[in-house]
């Protein structure tokens, strides 16, 4: 449906095309350039390319990527695996999907530079079950590499470059998309998070080392390497460098998304989305997916990187950016997300299992008018209890949200409680 | 399981170093066949696999994809996580139970269609939107989404 950002820059830059979709179209633009130069670089070189060039990933944690494959082991005596994580499934993000659409061969390109620098024989991209049309393209794309010898073996004519893709489906579940829940889905499994260490780069999918990565950060590597250091190292921040697929949603004039450099302030891309809807006044915007703090009208200056959120006390997570007027009932908002993490939960550890069912129901409760002061101190110390003590760092995305909201808008909760209702009559409804 | 989905499912198995990778593409072969995956199916499945046939069931449940009871011959999933909720999803699933007199979650009597919600599909800047078999239907307003219900036969 959306065919193209409203602003485009170089990844986006010929998503309109529907040519750039095909390889042949894609090559006619550049396309390739970048495998063409990795493999004439030695794998160790490109791993510090990739290093130096700071590329973080853009799949919400924001490691260093040529960090990342690093850690992969050396030498061949086990076979070194690919994960592209394509299950998108952060509330507020809708980026990974456009790139499968409209460029699904950066990606693809992206992957086997990767493949080249740590050694990887073959990847599985794990796209979430609903992307029908995401998953038809980046299988048609696969066909055309196979055909065209990208993929199977000595790629491009090197000895021992050798490389396979599968791709493959999930089932409709967001913890997968949190790296080792990804894995045990990966293997036939219930997605439930590993405990680590070990890490995927020692024990990944089906024991192998295993490096993880997300769709755009794998798009952003062929650029990279193809119009060298300088070139990135001058887009976006200096901690963050390169663009991002901003994505933004909830009540603005023009929901989308807008491919701009990390660093651009939160303000500057509300305007490119038209603005609050119906000339209202802004009332919360979360910066980076459901699972990041809320941030305040002031806040709009904050230039969008780690760097900058996090003094904030929030994170850029995927860029996804949901904007709140002002009739908005933050109780609501709290009740929604809530609700999500509740029902997301793998259920492994006490913690999150329990916390999240507790703290909808407080929500739901307080929504309702039938919460008590009571209700407000237990909200105040759940999150706490979740945060940092469990397997995976979901029990975390679930916590953090309610405490922003909490932290930013108590005097809606105590509105509810005070009147035994909500009052916030023209908000979205619940 | 029908002979040829076996043999389906079996092209699978070279795909992944150990065959139980294959398992949630062959659960999506077994459920095309009737539209949900019983106990019977996942003894069938179980038995392939080498495996249990409680750790087949245990991820049949897991996954919000696969259904182990009969559904209605239409699926109509209306997002409700906070981007869409924020452009009337909400509003709009009510609108839609009452159009077609069942509740969120419910098959129509004559099981035309199942309507429930779901989270977050990845189309927010093209809120509200649901998935009508598999199939996203975006910018969605009300009269769009009973028509779209409506021509479902
Ligand atoms: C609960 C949870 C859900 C996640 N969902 C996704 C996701 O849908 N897509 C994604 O790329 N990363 C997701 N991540 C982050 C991954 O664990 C991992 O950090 C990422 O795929 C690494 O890729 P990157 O370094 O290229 O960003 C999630 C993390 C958590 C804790
Ligand atoms: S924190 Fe929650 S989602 Fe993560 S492993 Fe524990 S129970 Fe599962
Ligand atoms: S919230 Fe509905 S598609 Fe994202």
């Amino acid at each position: 449906m959306i065919t193209q950002p409203y602003i485009t820059n170089y990844l986006s830059e010929h998503y309109a095309d529907d040519a750039y979709r095909e390889l042949s179209g894609y090559e006619a633009r550049g396309g390739f350039e970048g495998l063409r130069k990795a493999v004439q670089m030695e794998p160790a070189d490109l791993v510090e390319l990739v290093k130096s060039s700071g590329l973080r990933g853009r799949g919400g944690a924001g490691f260093s990527t040529g960090l990342k494959w690093s850690f992969m082991p050396s030498g061949n005596d086990r076979p070194k695996l690919f994960v592209c994580n394509a299950d998108e499934s952060e509330p507020g993000s809708f980026k990974d999907r456009l790139i499968m659409e409209r460029g699904p061969h950066q990606m693809l390109e992206g992957i086997l530079i990767g493949a080249w620098a740590v050694g990887a024989s073959k990847t599985y991209i794990y796209i979430r079950g609903e992307y029908k049309v995401p998953t038809r393209r980046v299988e048609q794309a696969v066909k055309e590499l196979y055909e065209r010898g990208y993929l199977g073996q000595k790629i491009l004519g090197k000895k021992g470059f050798d490389h396979d893709i599968v791709v493959h489906s999930g089932a409709g579940a967001y913890i997968c998309g949190e790296e080792t829940g990804l894995l045990e889905s990966l293997e036939g499994k219930k997605g439930q998070p590993r405990k680590k260490p070990p890490f995927p780069a020692q024990y990944g999918a089906f024991g192998l080392p295993t490096t993880v990565n997300n769709v755009e950060t794998f798009a952003h590597v062929p650029f990279i390497v193809a119009r060298g250091l300088d070139w990135f190292l001058a887009i976006g921040t200096e901690k963050s460098p390169g663009t991002t697929l901003f994505g933004v949603s909830g009540q603005v004039e023009r929901p989308g998304l807008f491919e701009l450099p990390l660093g651009t302030p939160l303000g500057e891309i509300i305007d490119h989305a038209g603005g609050v809807r119906g000339g209202r006044a802004l009332k919360g915007v979360i910066p980076g997916g459901m699972s990041m703090p809320i941030l305040l009208p002031e806040d709009l200056d904050v230039r969008m990187a780690e760097e900058f959120l996090s003094e904030r006390g929030t994170h850029l997570g995927t860029g996804g950016i949901m904007v709140m007027d002002e009739t908005t009932c933050m109780v609501r908002v709290a009740a929604v997300t809530s609700y999500f993490f509740r029902d997301e939960s793998c259920g492994q550890c006490t913690q999150c299992r329990e916390g999240t069912g507790w703290i909808h129901k407080i929500c739901e409760r307080v929504e309702a008018g039938r919460g008590s002061p009571a209700d407000l101190e237990l909200l105040d110390d759940l999150p706490g209890l979740m945060e940092g003590q469990t397997i995976c760092a979901f029990a975390d995305a679930a916590a953090w949200p309610i405490q922003g909201l909490l932290r930013h808008f108590r005097a809606d909760f105590e509105a509810h409680i005070a009147a035994q209702r909500c009052p916030f009559p023209e908000s979205f409804e619940l | 399981m029908s002979p040829e989905t076996q043999r389906k499912i079996e092209a699978l198995f070279p795909r992944y170093p150990e065959k139980r990778g294959a398992l949630l593409p062959a659960i999506y072969l077994v459920q095309a066949e009737k539209g949900y995956v019983g106990p019977q199916d996942a003894r069938a499945l179980a038995e392939l696999f080498g495996l249990e046939p409680v750790d087949v069931w245990e991820v049949l449940t897991f996954y919000n994809m696969f259904y182990t009871s009969a559904q209605g011959r239409h699926h109509v999933y209306v997002c409700t996580n906070l981007p869409c909720s924020l452009r009337g999803a909400r509003t709009l699933l009510k609108e839609l139970e009452s159009h077609l007199g069942i509740r969120c979650g419910q098959t129509t009597p004559d099981g035309r269609v199942t309507l429930a919600h779901e989270e977050c599909l990845g189309s927010c800047g093209t809120a509200p939107v649901m998935r009508v078999d598999g199939e996203y239907v975006e910018n969605l307003d009300l009269s769009e989404a009973k028509r779209v219900v409506d021509s479902l036969e």
